[in-house]
């Protein structure tokens, strides 16, 4: 049986390991690499570093900590975060990374989801999504509106529609982040998290709002996710990863346990 | 040393690091002197195999492959290079190699999950491998270990060719082949410790059938 992921996300900036609150006060907290490998050991099933650094030079700066951790840790990670085009995404893909994340990239060029595709299979190609409550409106009927920019900027695109139409253009999996949740600890958005797996046949990883082993498993049970992504549970060794899957898998959900 | 097959629909870098961090010495080659004088061949792949089968056939590399295959030289396939040693894949109506007589099939969209909910597809992620005859590739390693998949389609060869099965909705077929002609659709390089020994397991099984001669 298929086992639920849990992948821990390491927002890197300039070569950092950093974390922010709702896209704002970031602050450094380690190293990207030597994070990876310790996540790798704990048991992570999966990772994602998401580049939040602006500058080109900072560019180089994360290219180099992808091809360093492709050559310590033998699961497989993804990378998000700048990725506006086929260019960018073969980038980090020969660097080494097994996925790449579009976001924000997508929804001003929808296009680069099939390209990716078309030029390194679905199977690569993950389509990122920020997402809003918002009042339900002819626009927006589910009450879920797509945002980008951190959540600063409206895309007037109902989430569940976006979902479907990135599955259609050929993405292979949807990580789906809840800014409302983000960084609250107060658990996953279920609704939303639920509405969307219900609607795509491909998998989604649940974003936003783990404060504890229970939301995950939650995301798992009602939610129906694929795979759950962490940050600051972890990254403060409030849990291990190895604690977050006994509490889980003591709940009957499929978790890889030995590795 | 091994040689990892270079054509354009592999993951070979991902191949070579893990190769690289075992300390077993391996070149990413097509050239057909070395991949005979390699102890052994990984042919990886990712992608699409109607595109994997064009790049193979467009360089010559489908015959100079299945002539080191008739000639016993050990090849490890992995997820692509896995389904095209069979006949055909339903991906893109392609005829692939025909060094194991089989197809490869779409996940049946009907298959369901334990709680009645259709498998989604890509098949992604960690999973167990039950083998169905003993594999040298599998030596030291736990029933219990799970591999990482990533595919759409799912080997079906002649069933005297399942060495291992998974189950996702049902079970299908993720390892087969014959003693020295493995082919295993999840991905080695990228499934941790075990994936690891399992190279390792290939690798010493090269070694051996090289001092055999």
């Amino acid at each position: 049986m298929l086992s639920k992921r849990i992948i821990p996300c390491l927002d890197v900036r300039n070569g950092k390991l950093t974390k922010g609150v709702k896209f704002q006060g970031n602050v450094d907290i380690g190293d990207p690499v030597e994070t990876a490998r310790m996540y790798y050991e704990q048991g992570a099933d999966e990772i994602v570093f998401y580049d939040i650094t602006a500058s080109s030079e900072g560019r180089g700066i994360f290219l180099d900590v992808v091809e360093r951790v492709a050559s310590q840790i033998f699961i497989p990670f993804s990378v998000g975060g700048g990725i506006n085009s086929v260019s960018d995404m073969r980038a980090v893909l020969v660097a080494g990374a097994e996925k790449v994340s579009v976001n924000s990239g997508a929804v001003k060029n929808p296009d680069i989801i099939s390209e990716g595709a078309a030029a390194f299979g679905s199977q690569c190609v993950v389509l990122g999504m920020d997402v809003k409550r918002v009042e339900k409106s002819a626009q927006i009927p589910s009450g879920f509106e797509v945002v980008i920019h951190g959540g600063r900027k409206y895309t007037g695109m109902d989430a569940i529609e976006w979902a479907k139409t990135g599955e259609a253009l050929g993405a292979g999996e949807i990580c789906l982040n809840s800014i409302d949740a983000d960084g609250t600890k107060d658990g996953y958005d279920l609704e939303l998290t639920r509405k969307v797996t219900k609607s795509v046949r491909i998998p989604v990883i649940a974003s936003g709002g783990a404060g504890n082993p229970q939301h995950m498993a939650d995301a798992f049970t009602q939610g129906k996710a694929s795979a759950a992504l962490i940050a600051s549970i972890v990254h403060y060794g409030e849990y291990t990863i190895r604690q977050l899957k006994e509490h889980i898998a003591g709940q009957g959900v499929p978790m890889r346990t030995i590795w | 040393m091994l040689a990892i097959l270079d054509y354009k629909a592999g993951n070979q870098t991902s191949v070579r690091r893990a190769l690289d961090h075992l300390g077993i010495e391996n070149q990413i080659t097509s050239d057909p002197d070395l991949l005979a004088s390699a102890d052994g061949i990984i042919f990886p792949g990712v992608g699409a195999a109607g595109q994997a089968m064009d790049e193979l056939s467009s360089g010559g590399l489908d015959e100079v492959l299945k002539s080191l295959i008739w000639q016993e030289k050990p090849l490890l396939g992995i997820c692509v290079g896995c389904q095209i040693l069979l006949d055909y894949c339903e991906e893109n109506d392609t005829r692939t190699l025909a060094v194991i007589p089989g197809e490869c099939r779409l996940f049946n969209p009907a298959w369901t999950e334990e709680d009645g909910t259709p498998i989604r597809v890509p098949h992604m992620g960690w999973n167990r491998v039950t083998l169905k005859k003993d594999c040298a590739l599998f030596n030291d390693i736990s029933p219990a270990a799970e591999f990482y998949f990533v595919h759409s389609y799912h080997p079906a060869p002649r069933p005297e060719f399942i060495i291992g099965e998974t189950m996702y909705g049902e079970n299908f077929c993720s390892v087969h082949g014959r003693t020295g002609l493995w082919a295993v659709q999840f991905h080695p390089e990228k499934s941790g410790a075990p994936g690891l020994k399992l190279l390792q397991n290939f690798h010493a099984y090269c070694l051996e059938a090289k001092n055999a001669q």
